[in-house]
């Protein structure tokens, strides 16, 4: 197939890596040259955060797609695009503490405790730094596969709480177009996993890992 | 459109003048849509000529007026008012038209009027975002008696020199500059006076949100953010710190006296 043998190429992983660098290079040369309308703060803030969403979605479709379209090799961009995610998250927190607060700590601490959806954004944030920091090889080994798939599972929360936080941020103009539709992804990406681990168990098929659980532990 | 220097104190702030181009293309005005480029993507639409505002109520001379006359009941004069949107930010407008109290006095309202409401445009043909539920169409909004007289509280035909652009609420608009900006409707045909508090747009929408004064305050935050500080549109860099939002958006010497007495924190 020659999808599947584009995925292998040696230029496929660099390709990736430069086209999820290709929104940050846009904002940054859309705001030095003055392209980000009148409230450049507001515009660079808000992208970053549909960027987050954007690339959790991109990360959480990469094991259906593998399954369903039977293509494998889809698996070697999963932790790139899982830290890109991250990647995406620092710069829009970052954006928001640096743009919006002024880098004031204590104003920031008052800020995420009297804001819900500043709150649960934040709490996605929290969720997604262990993800990230365990991301290497080194750390699966550290903790043993199961352990580690355990702990990742964390990002069907990290979903729950980004599109809360999106849906909160927009409540406040009843303008839910573009929350339904991150929602309606995210809602077919997590049902399909329900989906495939209820058939799975009444399958009697073995774990999602492929190894008995007491093998893993050792 | 050309308006003389206004003598009304407090109209004319020395702070910096906001570009035209972030003033007319960075706002809210619903009726076309919720983003804040929306309305200047989408206002084209908005038929302004001819335009009738109806004057009605409790008043002794209800009346309809052409806009060409409603334009000459009184001479133009340049107000320069901050403009303080509820989200946070804030700019600096030259606007053009009259204190609105000329157009009251005409009108002779009765005894029994309190309040003064104010009702925009709501044409579902050329505003495309009318009949979405974001809000109870039309658009209304209101002031007291009192607030309405007061001489800052502006009937605006233009802005930096010039005829309103259709999406910054032509051809007639209010400016209350120590309200919060929602608080001035936008592209009004009616003005109806009443002896009882009107339901305005965005308290019907949320009232633990949006009350009824909405009056600019540094120290009554709201329920979803803090109001104390704001971010001038274009003259604040990403990186300076924003600025601090000031009492009633810094006419406290105009208009505080308006609510001597009255708990803020309560009817905010």
């Amino acid at each position: 197939m020659g999808a599947a043998k584009a995925l292998l190429h040696p230029a496929a992983k660099p390709a990736v890596f430069l086209l999820a660098l290709l929104p940050l290079v846009w904002l940054v040369y859309a705001a030095f040259t003055n392209n980000l309308g009148a409230n450049p703060a507001e515009h660079l803030i808000r992208s970053l955060g549909d960027w987050t969403l954007r690339f959790l979605c991109l990360t959480l479709a990469i094991t259906p797609l593998r399954v369903v379209t039977k293509t494998p090799a889809l698996a070697r961009f999963r932790r790139m695009l899982g830290l890109f995610t991250y990647f995406y998250v620092v710069l829009h927190l970052l954006g928001y503490a640096w743009f919006d607060m002024g880098l004031d700590l204590a104003d920031i601490a008052k800020d995420i405790a009297k804001r819900p959806f500043i709150l649960v954004g934040f709490a996605g944030f929290v969720l997604l730094t262990p993800l990230a920091a365990t991301s290497f090889n080194r750390a699966i080994k550290a903790m043993g596969a199961r352990r580690w798939q355990l702990l990742h599972k964390l990002v069907y929360a990290v979903a729950g709480l980004g599109i809360l936080h999106f849906f909160w941020m927009r409540a406040g103009k009843n303008n839910f177009a573009e929350v339904a539709v991150y929602a309606a992804i995210l809602a077919v990406l997590l049902g399909w996993r329900v989906v495939q681990f209820a058939r799975l168990r009444s399958a009697g098929a073995p774990r999602a890992s492929g190894q008995p659980p007491s093998r893993v532990r050792g | 459109l050309a308006g003389a220097k206004s003598a009304v104190p407090g109209a004319v702030t020395m702070d910096k003048v906001t570009d035209y181009k972030d003033a007319s293309s960075y706002n809210n005005f619903y009726e076309f849509g919720t983003d804040k480029a929306d309305p200047a993507k989408n206002a084209h639409t908005l038929k302004t000529t001819p335009w009738v505002v109806e004057v009605d109520g409790l008043v002794k001379k209800p009346a309809k007026y052409q806009l060409e006359d409603l334009i000459k009941l009184s001479a133009q004069e340049e107000r320069i008012y901050r403009l303080r949107c509820v989200e946070g930010w804030s700019m600096v407008i030259p606007w053009v038209g009259y204190s609105l109290s000329h157009l009251i006095q005409k009108v002779e309202p009765l005894g029994n009027a309190k309040y003064v409401e104010f009702i925009s445009q709501a044409d579902p043909k050329t505003m495309p975002f009318v009949g979405s539920r974001v809000l109870d169409w039309p658009y209304v909004e209101a002031l007291r008696m009192d607030e309405a007289m007061n001489p800052l509280t502006l009937l605006t035909f233009g802005m930096y020199g010039e005829v309103l652009p259709n999406q910054n609420g032509a051809p007639v608009r209010l400016v209350v500059p120590w309200k919060y900006g929602f608080k001035s409707g936008k592209s009004l045909v009616r003005i109806r006076f009443t002896d009882r508090e009107p339901k305005t747009a965005w308290n019907k929408a949320a009232a633990n949100e949006y009350g009824f004064y909405s009056n600019v305050n540094p120290d009554v935050d709201h329920p979803r953010w803090s109001q104390a500080t704001e971010r001038r549109i274009g003259e604040d860099g990403l990186f300076a710190k924003k600025r601090k939002t000031l009492m009633f958006n810094g006419y406290e010497a105009q208009v505080g006296q308006l609510y001597a007495g009255m708990d803020l924190k309560k009817n905010f």
